[in-house]
Parts: C-alpha cells; structure tokens; sequence
C-alpha cells in the first residue's frame, strides 16, 4: 500500500487522526497499549473502532509477544507506548529477529524537551540506543507536518518489508507536561 | 526419580495433544517444547526456544486472529511467574477459545532445579482465578488432564487454565526445531497464509 494524495480532510485532521488513518488503510486489528497521555486520542479511535481490537496490557513486554501472535495468525498490528515502557521490552524484542515479523510500535517521548519531571530522564534519553541496540529501526516525528509522512514510510516498511520499526512522536509534538505551574 | 502422586509431564502433554484437531498449539521455552515435540512434531506447533514470560501473550493474538480454532499454550512454571500479568490481559479480552496449561514442576528445571514460587508460596489457579479467568483448574490426576483436554476444543466457554502439578524428573531431551522463520511460515503455511 502507499500512501494516497493528500486530501482536504487529511490536512485538517489532527496527527492522532491521521496516524488513525494509516492504521486503518494498513488493516491494523490488534492494537495492544499501555496508556500514554500523549496517545489518548488515538487510544479513543481505536476502541471506537469496529475494526481494531484495543488491548491494554499490564506491561509493554506483553505487547511485543502479542503482535508475533496476531501475526502468526494473520492480522497486523501496532503496539502503543511511552519511552519509559521501551525499556521493559528488551528481552521480549528478540522475538523480532528471530521470527521477522511486522513489528511496529509508536512511542510517545517523555524526559525531553523541556521535561520537568527527572524520573523521566534515564529512560528517555536511552529509547533510540535501546531500539537500535535491539536490531529496531527508528523514526522520529517532531512536528505535525511530519507526522503523516514519518507514519506512513514506517508502517510501509514494517508490514511491506517486516522491518521491525519504532516512531518516536517526539516531546516538541505532544506538548510538555509542567505540574509546577 | 518420579515423586508419588505427581503426574509424568510427557504422559500429561501427550493426553492434552492426542486429539488436537486443528488446535494451534504455543509451547513455552523449555521443557515445555520439549514435551510437545515428544509428543510429535506438528506444522501447528510453535515453539519457543527464549523470550521468557511470552507465551501466553503469543496464545492471545493467536486466539483472536484465529477465533475459529483452539489455541493452547502449554508452560511451565517459571514463564507463567514472569508473565503473570498477561493472565489479568487475557482475562480481560475474554478469547473463549484460548486455553492455558501450566506443567508445574515448582522448579526451574533447565538451569539446576532450583525451587520455584509455587513451591511454597504461589498458587498460579488462585492468580489466574483472582484475574477474572473463571474456569481456573488445579490438576493432579490423569483424568483431570483428560477432562481438561476435551473441554479444548469447545470454542464458546474458554478462555481457560489449568494448573497441572508435575514430578520434577528430567526426562530424555527431545529438541524441537529452533528456526524462528521455519516455525512462523510453516505454522501460517497451514493456515493458508503465503510467505510475503
């Protein structure tokens, strides 16, 4: 599948829209999460969908596990994420090299940006190197123009190509959190 | 040597395999695999050589990509105590076609035998049962396991669980196939599925 022109729709809609989209014209069914501000829109499509299934999960290592499920049994699908779980997926991103499955995940980015909170620091600025390490390929998208072109390049090469991709949709996207305010 | 009244893990696997059907079966790394693999190689066998605490995960977006099959996964103990957490996840999706066997031996039986939490502390049917997985089974006879294996295939009452307590005798090793990509396309092939 490629991406279609713009349409009028298309440019107005938000990113979590379009990324909604993609997911949709890639016939994406399994969306196992754990929730993210940042992804709560997305979050609300999905479970309003009548196509995806949401699935939260108690931890992000469950997810990776259930994708190589749902593919073996022919369905796609994306897990969502904050920087903060990439860690608790390491081991389980094995599954990745050793079965080449479409692997994709979406990351918000905490612990940048202008980051107020310090516990968030250690893991943020570690997800890239830890994707990378783990044989992932990652994209990033730090602005809302680029959204559409960064999903849409990394869902083609993860459910084309079976590359194991991750899209970090970067703190500058999402919008700081400040509670000192 | 095998403890008075703790059940053969062989004879237990191949009980729960010997009318599988169309069942798709995910055996957890270790023993697990091994035993499926004694009870016959099978192209809807997967199994797993690593990845420790997936299994049950891999049975879930099996069972709901493929509702109109029993899925089982067969594990030990030792993965069923680091992936806990997917039983209050695959309670909540409800896969009424999913069942889940833990061979429990109260042991990590590859590296040592070393005592495990359900030795003396946790009880996998309680947390399985607490996490919203109403049919939660304490195994410890034959015809318990045999009961449990015709309940498989009914796709309309699962998801359900078993725990089945094992001797911990470490039987002949009977290696499965460690191909990842071998184990994927075959298992896909025979659902129809070509290789992309």
């Amino acid at each position: 599948m490629q991406a279609s022109a713009a349409s009028t729709t298309d440019t107005a809609a938000s990113w979590p829209e379009q990324i909604f989209a993609i997911l949709q014209r890639f016939d994406v069914r399994q969306v196992p999460y754990v929730p993210d501000a940042g992804h709560s829109l997305l979050i609300q499509r999905v479970l309003g969908s009548s196509t995806m299934r949401g699935i939260p999960l108690t931890t992000e290592e469950e997810g990776v596990a259930l994708l190589l499920g749902a593919w073996t049994g022919g369905q796609r699908g994306v897990l969502l994420m904050q920087s903060s779980g990439v860690g608790n997926c390491i081991n389980m991103l094995s599954l990745t090299q050793i079965f080449r499955f479409p692997f994709l995940t979406l990351v918000t980015m905490r612990g940048e940006w202008g980051e107020f909170n310090p516990w968030q620091v250690p893991m943020g600025s570690t997800t890239q190197g830890a994707f990378e390490l783990s044989g992932v390929k990652v994209l990033r998208a730090s602005h809302r123009d680029e959204v559409r072109d960064v999903m849409q390049a990394a869902a083609a090469q993860a459910y084309n190509a079976c590359t194991p991709t991750a899209v970090l949709l970067s703190q500058r996207l999402i919008g700081a959190k400040d509670f000192t305010k | 040597m095998s403890q008075a009244n703790l059940l053969d893990r062989r004879r237990v696997v191949a009980s729960l395999l010997a009318n599988r059907g169309g069942a798709l079966v995910v055996g957890g790394l270790g023993a697990s695999t091994n035993d499926m693999a004694a009870s016959g190689d099978h192209d809807r066998n997967f199994y797993l050589w690593g990845a420790m605490g997936g299994a049950v995960m891999i049975g879930l977006g099996l069972a709901l990509a493929q509702p109109d099959l029993p899925v089982v996964v067969i594990t030990g103990d030792g993965d069923m105590l680091m992936g806990m957490g997917s039983l209050a996840t695959v309670a909540l999706q409800k896969p009424t076609n999913l069942s889940i066997v833990v061979l429990d031996n109260e042991r990590y039986g590859e590296t040592g035998g070393q005592m495990s939490h359900t030795a003396m502390a946790a009880d996998l049917v309680g947390v399985a049962r607490a996490c919203g997985i109403a049919d939660a089974r304490a195994i410890s006879t034959l015809a318990e396991v045999e009961a449990f294996a015709k309940a498989i295939p009914d796709l309309a009452a699962g998801p359900r669980f078993a725990n089945v307590k094992i001797d911990a005798a470490n039987v002949e090793r009977i290696l499965p196939t460690r191909d990842g990509m071998f184990i994927l396309n075959r298992l896909r092939g025979s659902l129809g599925f070509t290789p992309i």
